[in-house]
This record gives structure tokens, C-alpha cells and sequence, in this order.
């Protein structure tokens, strides 16, 4: 993880780390903070592959109004990653297209 | 998962105007519950490290954040009057049975039973039409200042910064304290938008500038590797020989337009009105919508600074409480006013009392 370790105004709190994976990959970050977070510290940008033009998405608002940052969370797609806390274990996988609610599939 | 929630005044919102509305009342004695879509209250509030301009009141010369906890601790002390409900978005609201709903994450629902409600949803990001900007990289100044002033993490290494109102130019500055190279500025417009203290501290650190200046493309597959700027006209054509830009980031800070789905769904009368960034609703000065259970405070009534949407915050709740028939001192609701006019006062506000001359009435019909 890429953290700020020094900052003239602010001190950072960070919670329990914790391990989830991301495609497969096994990744660190913090339990709690926003799922979103925890990949841009780790260096991902790209979060989901748009439906029809097939093109890359990524962190965009923060505020879980923008849909850019749309992933398949355990299985459940469409997760607002950036409002969305990140916990132990997690299996976060890269959106593509419109994702399948875990009903259709079974 | 279906539950049913029960309260006299629901706060759709827990940021600068939201917090302010559900102390107003709690304090007079209604059962308030707040709802926020975020995973802490505070909104904006959280990520600004800035020392906050206005008046005493609203903790002039305080930085945001702490301004953020000044009012939890507030809250805090209401107790049980007050239910604070964090990672629940309002998803709707239903006029002919009172019925709010809400989720908290992604499986969890609610019915919210609310005799009346503030809604202080207040903005979002406004985006710029160019080529390859949805790509990862271009990112909203708001969500630039959450991920390192929040979370402590940096958005890239190279940010070139779009706009420079007062947002362009305190994120630019929050950046470079935060370590990361800002390679300059954008603006469209002949002046900064911003005020003269923020830019000088961006002048000081030798960032450029650039007015008449705006982006024309993001450079880059999968994320930004960098970005086409140019010199505009008084048309906002672009002239001359357009300039590339080496940059992993491409911040947005363009502006920000009220959040106003819920008063939509309410039939509340709106107007767009372009003084205060986007449609909003008519209020009387009360801050009570055409819906006479729904109140509005903060920008989600109009873009304007974080104090004044205290205030609002204060006069909603103030006013909410008082419908609820809860006994109110009618000199707080002078005194609240006279705090507003104040803030609003001077060539700085010529624009903010433009904008709401359109859309406030003398007091609803009943």
C-alpha cells in the first residue's frame, strides 16, 4: 500500500489491516475504510470494463453517486466500492459489463 | 431484509447543513434519525484542511474537518433524541404514504415512517464533454480531497488541475502539501474564480495558472498518461498550437450541482436557476418547499459556502421542530437570519442573492 506517512495538517488513523483479494490477488488495506480506496493504495485503477463500448472505468466521485466505480464484491455485482467498507476476506473482482445478480446464475 | 423505522424528523444528509438541522430539533425535543450515504457523518466537512473564512458564528478561522467534529461533539450530547444512521443511502420517497426508503449496503432495506424531513443532500460533481474523459485518472476534485485528506492516499503522481475557482485552487494546494506534483491549472475563464488568498499560495509554489486555457482530450488506454490543453477565445474556441501535458491525474473541479432527486420525486415546485448551479427548489423563509413536509438546507438549495449552509441547516431544523409543534424562540429564528444576510452580504454574495430572489416566495398558501 502507497500511504501519505507525512502531511503538515493531518494525522492518519488507520483501522485493522486486513487481506482481500482483488482477481485473484491477494491485497492488503484497511478494515472498514472504502473498497475503492484500499485498490487506488495498492495501485489499481481500472475497476470495471463498460458493457457496450467496452471501455475502462475507475474511481471518479467518491460519494457513490457516479456508478464508475461499479465491482463484483462477493460475488454481487454493481457494489459501490467507494462507499462500501472493505472487510477481511472480501472477494473483489474487476466489473465486466453489467455483471449477473447471484440468483441467475445459480 | 424489509424493516420499518419509525421518527418524527428525518435528515436525508449528515454534512454541514444535515448536522445542523437534526441538532436545531433534537434540542427542542423531536426525535430526529439522520441518514448518510457515507460510511461517517461530517460530509464535505471531513476532507476540508482549510481554515473557513465568514463569520465567528461559523467558526471562522476553524479548518473544516475540526468544524466536522465541533458539531458530532454537538450532537453527541443530544444523545438518544438523535439517530445517527451511516452507509444508508435514501433511495426514495413515496408522497402518498409518507414512506421514505433507504439501504445500508447493499442487502439491507428500509421503510422510513417520517411526519416530516430536511433534505440535505447536498451537490455533486459537474463534468466536462472531451474526448477519453471517463477513463480511470479522471477523477473529481471532491474525490481527490477525500482519498488524501480522509483516507491518506495519493490519487497519482502528476495532477494537472481543471478549474480555478476556490476548489481548483485549495485542492491543488491540499495536493502539494500532501506531496504530489501539481503541473499547473486550467481555467476557461479571463480571471481566477477562486479567492485572491487560495491563488496567491498557488502562485507562491510556482504553479501556473493558465487562464483561457482548457483541456481538450485525457491521454491514455486504460488511465490517464496525459492530457491536450489549449488557449481559448472569447468564444471558447480553441486558438494556437495545443499543448501536451504529462500527468497521471486529470482533476475536475468544474463546479458542483444540487443534489435534488427527492424533490423531484416529492412534485416539489423547482426552477433551474444558473446563480445557484442547477434546479432547486422554491423555499419561503423558512427554508419549507411548495411539500409542506419537506424542508431543504444547505446546496442541495444552491451552491453556495459551507457556513451559510449551516445556517440553513439551523433555520430548517428550527422550523421543522416548529411544525412538529415544539415551542420555539422566534428571536433564534431573527437572529439565524440576520446571520445569513450577513454572510451573504457584499459583492461577494451579488450572485448568491440573485439566485435566490428567484426562487424564495413569501410563504406558502395553505
Amino acid at each position: 500500500m502507497e500511504l501519505i506517512q507525512k502531511h503538515p495538517i493531518l494525522e492518519f488513523k488507520h483501522g485493522k489491516e486486513v487481506s482481500f483479494s482483488f482477481d485473484g490477488k491477494e491485497l492488503k488495506g484497511y478494515e472498514g475504510e472504502p473498497i475503492a480506496v484500499a485498490l487506488t493504495a495498492n495501485g489499481v485503477r481500472v475497476f470495471r470494463v463498460s458493457p457496450l463500448m467496452k471501455r475502462p472505468r475507475g474511481f471518479f466521485c467518491a460519494i457513490g453517486k457516479c456508478s464508475s466505480c461499479f465491482m463484483t464484491v462477493d460475488g454481487v455485482p454493481n457494489v459501490r466500492t467507494c462507499v462500501t467498507p472493505l472487510a477481511a476476506g472480501m472477494k473483489v473482482e474487476t466489473q465486466k459489463g453489467k455483471g449477473l445478480v447471484p440468483l441467475e446464475t445459480e | 431484509m424489509n424493516k420499518d423505522l419509525t421518527t418524527d424528523l428525518l435528515v436525508v444528509g449528515g454534512g454541514a447543513a444535515g448536522l445542523c438541522a437534526a441538532a436545531e430539533a433534537a434540542a427542542a425535543g423531536v426525535k430526529v434519525t439522520v441518514l448518510d450515504s457515507d460510511l461517517h457523518m461530517g460530509g464535505q466537512l471531513v476532507k476540508q484542511t482549510h481554515k473557513f473564512f465568514g463569520s465567528k458564528d461559523e467558526y471562522a478561522g476553524t479548518r473544516g474537518y475540526k468544524i466536522a467534529g465541533i458539531l458530532m461533539d454537538e450532537i453527541k450530547e443530544l444523545g438518544d433524541k438523535i439517530e445517527m444512521r451511516v452507509n444508508t443511502t435514501c433511495t426514495g420517497y413515496y408522497p402518498e404514504d409518507g414512506v421514505y426508503t433507504a439501504m445500508k449496503g447493499e442487502d439491507e432495506y428500509y421503510r422510513i415512517h417520517a411526519k416530516k424531513a430536511v433534505i440535505a443532500t447536498g451537490a455533486q460533481e459537474r463534468m466536462l464533454p472531451f474526448p477519453n474523459n471517463d477513463i480511470p485518472g479522471v477523477v473529481g476534485a471532491g474525490a481527490v480531497q477525500t482519498l488524501m485528506n480522509v483516507y491518506g492516499v495519493l490519487p497519482g503522481k502528476k495532477v494537472l488541475m481543471v478549474g480555478a475557482g476556490n476548489i481548483g485552487l485549495i485542492v491543488s494546494y491540499q495536493l502539494t502539501q500532501a506531496g504530489v506534483k501539481v503541473v499547473g491549472l486550467v481555467e476557461a475563464m479571463p480571471k481566477i474564480g477562486g479567492y485572491w488568498v487560495h491563488a496567491a499560495k498557488i502562485r507562491r509554489l510556482g504553479i501556473p495558472i493558465l487562464l483561457r486555457h482548457t483541456i481538450l482530450e485525457a491521454k491514455g488506454e486504460d488511465y490517464v498518461t496525459g492530457a491536450v490543453i489549449s488557449e481559448i477565445d472569447d468564444k471558447f474556441q480553441p486558438i494556437g498550437k495545443p499543448q501536451e501535458i504529462d500527468c497521471d491525474v486529470i482533476c475536475m473541479a468544474v463546479g458542483l450541482t444540487p443534489t435534488t432527486e427527492i424533490f423531484w420525486q416529492a412534485g416539489a415546485k423547482m426552477q433551474f436557476v444558473p446563480q445557484l448551479c442547477g434546479h432547486v427548489p422554491f423555499r419561503d423563509k423558512t427554508m419549507r418547499t411548495s411539500n409542506p413536509d419537506l424542508w431543504v438546507a444547505g446546496d442541495a438549495a444552491g451552491i453556495e459556502e459551507a457556513s451559510s449552509a449551516m445556517v440553513e441547516g439551523r433555520i430548517a431544523g428550527y422550523s421543522a421542530a416548529k411544525a412538529l409543534g415544539k415551542k420555539m424562540d422566534a428571536k433564534k429564528f431573527d437572529e439565524y437570519w440576520a446571520r445569513l444576510d450577513h454572510l451573504r452580504a457584499g459583492e461577494v454574495g451579488t450572485k448568491i442573492r440573485a439566485g435566490i430572489a428567484q426562487v424564495m416566495v413569501e410563504g406558502w398558501e395553505a
